[in-house]
């Protein structure tokens, strides 16, 4: 393989990681909470979208945002009623507490999905460009996985709720104290973080296979971007999901795809220490 | 200094020890095997208190501690070591890994330090899983079996994961004692004042690191002799590494007799859900975690059992305690 084609590769996974981690970056750095429940969050979404196509035949670009907003509201009601009410407490409290919640969504997947790996096969074929081949079902997965970030960058840039959101990250008091609802906008955080995770798995359920025992994969990829890019905001989860995925997609083909994962922890582990903040973070927002 | 401290907890500690170690004699092989789970639950989460009960460090890096004791030990016993020193092997290496790995991680705090001490956990598992030529990767190792008939077997594991139980119990109770407790608790309220008055806080922290990790290195290599076979999946298993803290607390973290109490009823749990409902056991055991948080957020030692027995709301009882 040229070295084009491995840096295309890894751009492309690059781009659905940072898909992946933004909404566990923005839980992390709004509400301080370690949200275990992301993997799972986003293993519902590809599976949503797999059985909407399986058995309605609709386009799964169409059924995405179907399941975003499925997911918003999941999100919404888990912080609305559980995560709020503990959710000044240390880490190892509200850890454990979405830790519990995902050991129960985790069963109700596997319960009524299986854990059969499931994918939705579109044959586009494939397109060449400066010697790069790339299957077009990928391309269209990026193009989603860069819009999506795109929109949520605009929407906590721009709007209304997403100012309250940056408002509450950088002071909470402060914050109440100028009318904004905590509690209600820590929900529409939760609820906004488990929608980007939908739509992730959505737009991965497009690209590879997709079953119950890959949470535990995704959450630790969140792990690894987030620490990577740092907890700034959009910007963090983008830079730390393209490091990684040029990262692995090199260290995949140099020193084998099973020892490119542990690079990729390895090297977060290195950063914690030496940079905590991240590539791209800001001070603080531990 | 200190105030002398009640001797009822070593004495509850030293009956209920004697009460499984009889399981044996007593009891039928499937009570034994619970009786081990329940020893081993108990020493993992005894060594998880002295890091995160009384220095307040959210670890969750057990499993590593545990699947390395299961590698090291299996490997030892391969290569010909006999059984109870591939034991101790074992708790001497995850011992000296754990020093090196804490200087490394306990420079973090708060969640940093959470997701640094469940990356250890990766790490190990990946480490283990690719590094093939030696740990039979993926495809798992086989442990050469304790000599016996199985009954037997049995009741040795029991009294040797015993054995460690009560070198994990003293461990705690030493270090309640001891001028090491004091400063964990300091650094537990917080680092910096401890800092500040003149608690080498690393030092302190990387001491009860690595006391929170020899007993699961041990616990791992004796459960590696037990069932006779391993793999990283297993060994390194991201559900262990929540449920032992999650036992803690259930009991009460930071106590001495929080951790038994919490590993007993957590492990008596899962039974009675394996049991019954194996296909929802995963749900419900992630409902009691839940509900743990909520109703129980000090363990259940710190309940007012006087107020329920009362059959009153503790409200009420405090309001006349202070009026």
């Amino acid at each position: 393989m040229g070295f084009e084609q491995i840096l295309a590769n890894g751009i492309v996974l690059g781009t659905l990681y940072a898909c992946i981690a933004i909404g566990f970056s923005l839980v992390w750095g709004v509400l301080n909470v370690i949200n275990m429940l992301h993997g799972s969050f986003i293993v519902l979404g590809g599976y949503l979208t797999y059985f909407a196509w399986a058995y309605t035949g609709v386009s799964p670009v169409l059924v995405l945002p179907v399941v975003a907003a499925l997911l918003f509201g999941l999100g919404y009601g888990l912080q609305y009623l559980f995560i709020n009410k503990v959710v000044s407490a240390p880490v190892l409290t509200t850890l454990t507490l979405t830790f519990g919640l995902d050991m129960i969504l985790y069963n109700l997947m596997t319960v009524y999905f299986t854990a059969t790996p499931r994918r939705v096969s579109m044959e586009f074929g494939r397109v060449e460009f400066l010697g790069v081949v790339m299957p077009v079902d990928r391309l269209i997965g990026m193009g989603l996985a860069l819009a999506l970030t795109a929109l949520l960058f605009v929407v906590l840039r721009t709007s209304r709720i997403g100012r309250a959101i940056v408002a509450v990250r950088m002071d909470r008091e402060a914050a109440a104290l100028m009318g904004i609802k905590v509690n209600h906008i820590y929900a529409v955080t939760f609820g906004i973080a488990a929608l980007m995770a939908g739509a992730a798995g959505s737009v991965f359920a497009m690209v590879f296979p997709v079953t119950t025992n890959l949470s535990g994969v995704f959450l630790g990829k969140a792990f690894v971007i987030c620490v990577i890019g740092g907890l700034g905001g959009v910007s963090g989860a983008l830079v730390g999901g393209l490091a990684l995925g040029i990262i692995e997609s090199f260290a995949g083909v140099l020193i084998g795809p099973q020892n490119a994962i542990t690079i990729g922890f390895v090297l977060m582990l290195v950063l914690l220490i030496v940079r905590p903040q991240g590539l791209v973070g800001v001070k603080g927002y531990e | 200094m200190m105030a002398k401290k009640s001797p009822w907890p070593l004495i509850a500690m030293a009956l209920w020890v004697a009460a499984l170690a009889l399981a044996p004699v007593t009891l039928g092989n499937y009570e034994v095997r619970i009786a081990i789970s329940i020893a081993m639950f108990t020493a993992l989460a005894l060594s998880w208190n002295i890091i995160g009960g009384f220095t307040g460090y959210p670890s969750f890096a057990t499993a590593a501690f545990y699947g390395i004791g299961c590698y090291v030990g299996a490997l030892a016993q391969r290569a010909g070591v006999p059984a109870a020193l591939a034991w101790l092997a074992a708790a001497a290496f995850v011992g000296g890994v754990s020093f090196v790995l804490g200087a490394i991680v306990l420079r973090l705090k708060g969640h940093y330090f959470a997701i640094g001490s469940i990356a250890l956990v990766d790490i190990s598992r990946l480490v283990v899983s690719s590094w093939g030529e030696v740990t039979g990767g993926g495809n798992g190792l086989n442990v050469p079996l304790l000599e016996g008939r199985p009954p037997e077997v049995s009741a040795l594991v029991l009294h040797v994961m015993l054995g460690i139980v009560v070198l994990a119990f003293l461990a705690n109770v030493l270090t309640d004692r001891s001028r090491l407790g004091f400063g964990l608790r300091c650094i537990e309220q917080n680092e910096d004042a401890a800092d500040m008055v003149g608690i080498d806080t690393t030092r302190y922290k990387i001491a009860a690191f690595v006391l929170s990790a020899i007993f699961p290195g041990a616990v791992g290599a004796v459960y590696a002799s037990w069932v006779g076979y391993i793999d990283p999946t297993d060994s390194f298993d991201i559900l262990t590494t929540v449920k032992v803290p999650v036992m803690a607390m259930l009991g009460g973290a930071g106590t001495l007799l929080g951790p038994v109490v919490g590993a007993v009823s957590f492990v008596l749990l899962e039974e009675l859900f394996w049991a019954n409902f194996l296909e929802w056991n995963r749900a419900i055991m992630g409902a009691i975690v839940v509900a743990l948080i909520f109703f129980l957020p000090g363990g259940i030692l710190k309940l007012d059992w006087r107020a329920i027995l009362r059959r009153q709301p503790r409200r009420k009882a405090a309001e006349r305690k202070a009026g």
